[in-house]
């Protein structure tokens, strides 16, 4: 140990240290050179022991050297640690790296039946008006699907929907034409006023075809209240039709016939964004509830009125959203849902 | 309902230029639908031409045309032209109809001068089926066939009738009176303000006397006489084969009616025009004086259509002393029939109940031109005016004369009287209607119209049976006056409660599962007894009229009408299904029948509204999902996973979590399911449904693949035990340990009961639990498995020591070991 401490011997170590760091190019190198570069084996380190035999009174100028080559050593390791382990993880995320347009999709998607949304969209009409739902069986009873909706036994009307019945036809049990049997539940059942939607599925012998299918959807509206007339029916018409069909939708009302409304009207609506352009389209049929029905009920016609309307849901699927044969709707084909996801 | 434009313009006076869509138009404003139109669809020229000579010559593909040269006029002067034709029915001399350059056919074909077959065909020699005249279309049409010789240069639209059009609308059933011509006019008077022409009035009345005629009835339906009007007018002389003429023709093929013999024709006709149905009997072949009565038992009549009927002893009868020549108001009988012989007939005009008509079409599926018209309600006021403008007609065109034979038979009968406030229309449209616009309204449609102070009392026109009530009444004024004057006001409703907790479960439900990767489909609810028979239905409900004979029952099971859905998909190319349903099944319920319903317009008892409701089978909402093919599909780092069972068990869970109800699985044999891959959904100790995979057979049988996953969930049932909100939990925060445990077990030993054990086992400690492995093979005999399960234990209101845990561990091993022979996997 002949060599003294000398600020040129500092120097020396210095340069020698920061030259091996200099040498070093990657992080994990960085970290197993940390002891030859910086710690107890380093040239630096080195010095320590050169202190000692520096004289007493000399020992805190020597200390002095040391310690600020030391730091200086010190902080070109950090920033070299620093600027390395960056590098270090960049290249980490960069082999990381995957083609997210290739990358497999763990969730499945699913669908809703366009038909069974729109029901629960139009229901969602309705009750932000403060209406309810109102749902009832689809094998009814006959005197609820027309006894008491004032269809006469005899009554031609009655002919004009094509029922399927129950064996034995005896027993008066059938497949329900109409959502109307819900009405008359819901006047039997409910305390006045009365508003209700009764959305569900009906049924009439009619072959499937393009347009016609023996099995399809309906909601009808009812509201019996005291002092109701037809210009609430239409206030309420219009109201539901600019929901569905935009702010520009209107709806128009015809004369015409049905057992259980008088006065009964059908309804056309304005479709703005119909296919080939605006246009009015045959949407559903309505009318003051017949005297008849309320008496069903045990309601008094004369304290108490009000109206009733009903639309086919596959008919307004068909026009609103574009579908162009009915086999669609109903041959379960999942491309069909699928097309719709959730938005209807 | 047809109308001929040019019958309805002798009852109101239509523009010069109407077309059927300007009628309809009109009509539907006061409630007809528009259902098309029909013929006029014709533009000139297309005159009448002589063939003076032609040359047949064989064309290239082996046709033969015949150039013509075709004297025709236009304007007067006679031409020449030279028109090819493919057609070879007719010869020099002959006239035809020629279709001129401009003209414009039905269809839409125009007629242009055109070169063919090395000429310029100078317009075309037509067939009938070109001018719209039927479906022949052998050959052209040679005028002297159809018996007519008319001069040339004639306009044939004229001639045979081609400019008249009829509109077609579609009349609802509380409007007989608008299955005429009559009535319709009267209509087309409301919805335009021109002036209508009751034909009724300007009719002669003819009547006749002597004939024996007797009128009764012993079992009238709902109290209501079969018969109320009966008229007979005789008329002799007649040549039965007297030509139809073109006119009458014309009209009853616009108005959808094929020509038959001049005594029929004019019942026809007089029918459309007025809505009168009419019958006529060969006078000679009646035996007797006429009865109008029901049926006895056991009597048969063979109608005109040649089909012996039995009759109902509900059948009303027209009869000879021979016995039934008629059923009142549906078909008249064979033996009475006219026919080319005939030189004497009596015409019928009556008036029949319309419930009695209307059972005796159904029973006899004999809906008639005639019985559509009864069932409606016909003018009662009009019987002896129809019956009167047949034998005038019959004078008129098939030489007959009134013969004075006859007889009427009329009960009493008064038009009702309805009382009504003069504000109620107002009050029930919300229009202010004026009492003048009500009055006027009333008037305008025929009624007698009373003021008396604020009300009025309306006697109804014997032609609108179907007024009844105040509120037809209403009805009139509102569409007279118009609904587009009816103003706009939107009703506030009570405060409403939302959905109901039911029905916010089903979107739940939907929601989650369709969240989950399933689609929802519906289908129909029609199945055969074996597709019902493959989930093990014991009973279903059969319909008596199916649209298909093999789908005559209703599902007991959604599961059958997945399948086919399922198979109908792979059919088309998509194999990786995940469906899913929600709807009702029906099951009989062994109730009785309820077999005399409760009258209509009166609330029922609450007893037989409970029976009623009582008698209808049970139908329960159900929710089924299956699935099939993959799961998920192979993807780039991904083998594909394969749907079945495993993830029908996570329907069921998606459905339970959102029912808030806990459940258990119970592995059982299940008809319709793989023996070893089914089991019972269990809530609170009940069977709400069943999971598991699709018997390999069955999935076979519909062309499925062998892994089906199916489930099926009675969401009635899980609703009645959902809570109604859910309490919290204090969530621990204390640290938690967790440990493994493995153990062996018999095979048969199910996954769910060893856990139960555990979870008692280990008591209040044991947090979670979750099976991680089940082992079976190298180290373990056989018949045995070893199940590994992930424990976490935690206390509320410490740090656990693993000593504790242990503990608890080793309980639980312990109570395993005591229920299912469990042993710590060494």
């Amino acid at each position: 140990m002949s060599e003294k401490l000398t600020p040129e011997v500092v120097a020396q170590a210095l340069q020698e240290s920061l030259s091996a760091l200099a040498a070093v190019e990657d992080a994990a190198t960085l970290r197993n050179q940390k002891a030859q570069i910086v710690g107890d084996n380093s040239p630096i380190s080195r010095l320590n022991a050169l202190i000692k035999a520096v004289p007493n009174e000399q020992k805190a100028e020597a200390g002095k050297l040391v310690g600020g080559a030391r730091a200086q050593l010190n902080q070109a390791f950090e920033e070299k640690a620093v600027k390395l382990e960056s590098l270090a993880a960049n290249e980490a995320l960069a082999n990381e790296k995957v083609d997210m347009t290739a990358a497999p999709k763990f969730l499945k998607l699913g669908a809703r039946h366009p038909l069974s949304l729109l029901m629960d969209q139009v229901s969602d009409v309705f009750v932000g008006m403060g209406w309810e739902i109102a749902d009832g069986p689809e094998l009814e009873n006959e005197w609820f699907n027309f006894d008491a909706l004032n269809f006469h036994p005899d009554h031609p009307a009655r002919a004009m929907q094509d029922t399927f019945f129950v064996k034995p036809v005896e027993n008066h049990l059938l497949l329900r034409t109409h959502t109307s049997p819900v009405q008359v539940r819901s006047l039997l059942e409910r305390e006045l006023p009365v508003y209700v939607l009764c959305p569900g599925r009906v049924f009439r012998t009619d072959e499937l075809d393009a347009t016609h299918t023996p099995v399809f959807h309906q909601v009808e509206g009812l509201a019996i209240d005291k002092g109701l007339t037809m210009a609430d029916l239409r206030g309420t018409l219009e109201h539901f039709a600019r929901v569905m069909f935009g702010e520009e939708a209107k709806i128009r009302l015809r004369p015409s016939f049905f057992p259980f409304t008088e006065p009964s009207a059908e309804l056309d609506v304005w479709h703005p964004d119909a296919k080939g352009g605006p246009r009015w389209v045959e949407w559903g049929g309505c009318g003051m509830v017949n005297p008849n029905v309320l008496l069903a009920a045990g309601i008094d016609p004369e304290v108490y009125s009000g109206f009733a309307f009903g639309m086919g849901i596959e008919r307004t699927l068909m026009f609103r959203n574009g579908v162009k044969d009915m086999h669609d709707m109903v041959e379960a084909d999942v491309r069909f849902s699928a097309q719709f996801g959730s938005v209807i | 309902m047809r109308i001929p434009l040019g019958w309805l313009g002798e009852m109101v006076e239509l523009g010069a230029k109407v077309t059927p869509n300007d009628v309809m138009a009109e009509l539907v404003k006061v409630g007809l639908e528009e259902e098309g139109s029909h013929g006029g669809d014709i533009l000139g020229p297309v005159v009448v031409g002589e063939v003076l000579s032609f040359e047949a010559e064989e064309q290239k593909n082996g046709k033969t045309i015949r150039w013509c040269q075709v004297r025709v006029a236009t304007s007067g002067s006679e031409e020449i032209r030279g028109i090819v034709c493919g057609a070879a029915n007719f010869a020099v001399g002959d006239k035809v109809v020629v279709s001129l350059p401009g003209a414009v056919l039905p269809g839409g074909f125009e007629i242009a001068a055109r070169k063919t077959y090395g000429h310029v065909s100078d317009g075309m020699i037509a067939s009938a089926k070109e001018l719209g005249l039927g479906d022949e279309h052998d050959g052209i049409l040679v005028l002297s066939s159809i018996g007519l010789d008319p001069e040339i240069g004639v306009d044939a639209i004229v001639l045979l009738g081609l400019d008249e059009s009829a509109a077609e609308v579609n009349v609802t059933p509380d409007r007989g009176y608008c299955l005429s011509i009559r009535g319709i006019a009267r209509e087309y008077s409301h919805a335009t303000g021109v002036k209508f022409q009751d034909p009724v009035l300007a009719i002669e009345p003819v009547m006749g006397s002597g004939f024996a005629l007797e009128v009764k009835d012993n079992a009238p339906i709902h109290g209501k006489a079969g018969c109320s009007q009966f008229v007979l007018v005789g008329v002799s002389g007649l040549d039965a084969e007297a030509k139809v003429p073109d006119w009458m023709v014309n009209r009853l093929k616009l108005a959808g009616m094929r020509s038959i013999s001049i005594a029929v024709d004019i019942t026809n006709y007089v029918m459309l025009e007025l809505g009168q149905p009419l019958h006529a009997y060969d006078l000679d072949k009646l035996v007797g004086g006429i009865s109008v009565r029901r049926s006895e038992a056991g009597e048969e009549l063979m109608t005109l259509d040649q089909k012996t009927r039995q009759l109902h002893e509900e059948d009303l009868l027209i009869c000879d002393e021979q016995g039934p020549i008629g059923i009142a108001g549906v078909m008249g009988g064979a033996r009475t029939e006219v026919s080319s012989g005939t030189t004497a007939v009596l015409i019928e005009a009556a008036i029949f109940d319309p419930i009695s008509i209307a059972r005796s079409a159904r029973r006899h599926k004999l809906p008639s031109e005639a019985s559509k018209r009864f069932e409606r309600g016909v003018d009662s006021s009009i019987s002896r005016a129809a019956a009167s403008r047949v034998a005038r007609l019959l004078t008129e065109l098939a030489s007959g004369s009134f013969s004075g034979v006859g007889a009427e038979h009329s009960s009493d009968f008064q038009l009702p009287t309805i009382e009504m406030k003069l504000d109620y229309p107002g009050q029930l449209v919300g229009v202010s209607y004026s009492a003048d616009e009500v009055v006027a309204s009333l008037e305008e449609i025929g009624c007698t119209v009373t003021k008396i102070d604020d009300l009025v009392q309306v006697t109804v026109p014997s032609w609108r049976p179907d007024i009844t009530h105040k509120t037809d009444l209403v009805e009139e004024v509102a569409r007279l006056i118009g609904y587009d004057k009816i103003p706009s006001r939107l009703p506030v409703a009570p405060p409403g409660r939302g959905l109901t907790a039911r029905q916010k479960l089903r979107r739940r439900v939907l929601a989650g599962l369709t969240g989950a990767g399933f689609v929802e489909v519906l289908n129909y609810p029609f199945v055969s007894a074996d597709q019902n028979g493959w989930m093990g239905s014991a009973g279903a409900v059969e319909l008596e009229n199916p649209m298909q004979s093999e789908a005559s029952f209703l599902r007991t099971s959604l599961v059958p009408g997945l399948i086919s859905a399922a198979a109908r998909n792979i059919s088309r190319g998509s194999t990786d299904l995940a469906l899913l349903e929600e709807g009702s099944v029906f099951l009989p319920n062994g109730a009785s029948a309820v077999s005399t319903l409760p009258p209509g317009n009166q609330r029922p008892s609450e007893t037989t509204l409970a029976e009623l409701k009582a008698a209808i089978p049970l139908q329960p909402r159900l929710v089924s999902g299956l699935l099939t093919g993959h799961w998920l599909p192979q993807s780039p780092g991904q083998h594909s996973i394969l749907a079945g069972y495993p993830q029908a068990l996570g329907g069921v869970e998606v459905v339970m979590q959102q029912a808030a109800v806990s459940y258990e699985i119970k592995q059982l044999e299940i008809a319709g399911l793989h023996p070893g891959r089914a089991a019972n959904v269990m809530v609170a100790g009940k069977v709400v449904g069943f999971v598991g995979e699709v018997h390999p057979e069955l999935a076979s049988q519909n062309h499925l693949p062998r892994s089906v996953g199916v489930f099926e969930l009675n969401l009635d049932e899980i609703f009645a035990v959902a809570p109604d909100l859910v309490q919290a939990q204090e969530l621990g925060i204390m640290t938690a340990l967790t440990q493994d445990l493995s153990l062996v077990v018999d095979v048969q030993v199910s996954a769910a009961d060893l856990i139960q054990s555990i979870v008692t086992g280990a008591g209040d400690l044991l947090e979670e639990i979750r099976l991680v492995d089940d082992y079976r093979g190298k180290g373990l005999d056989a018949g045995q498995k070893s199940l590994t399960f992930s424990l976490l234990y935690r206390a509320q209101e410490r740090t656990l020591t693993q000593a504790e845990a242990t503990a608890a561990r080793d309980q639980a091993v312990e109570l395993a070991n005591q229920q299912f022979g469990a042993t710590l996997r060494g």
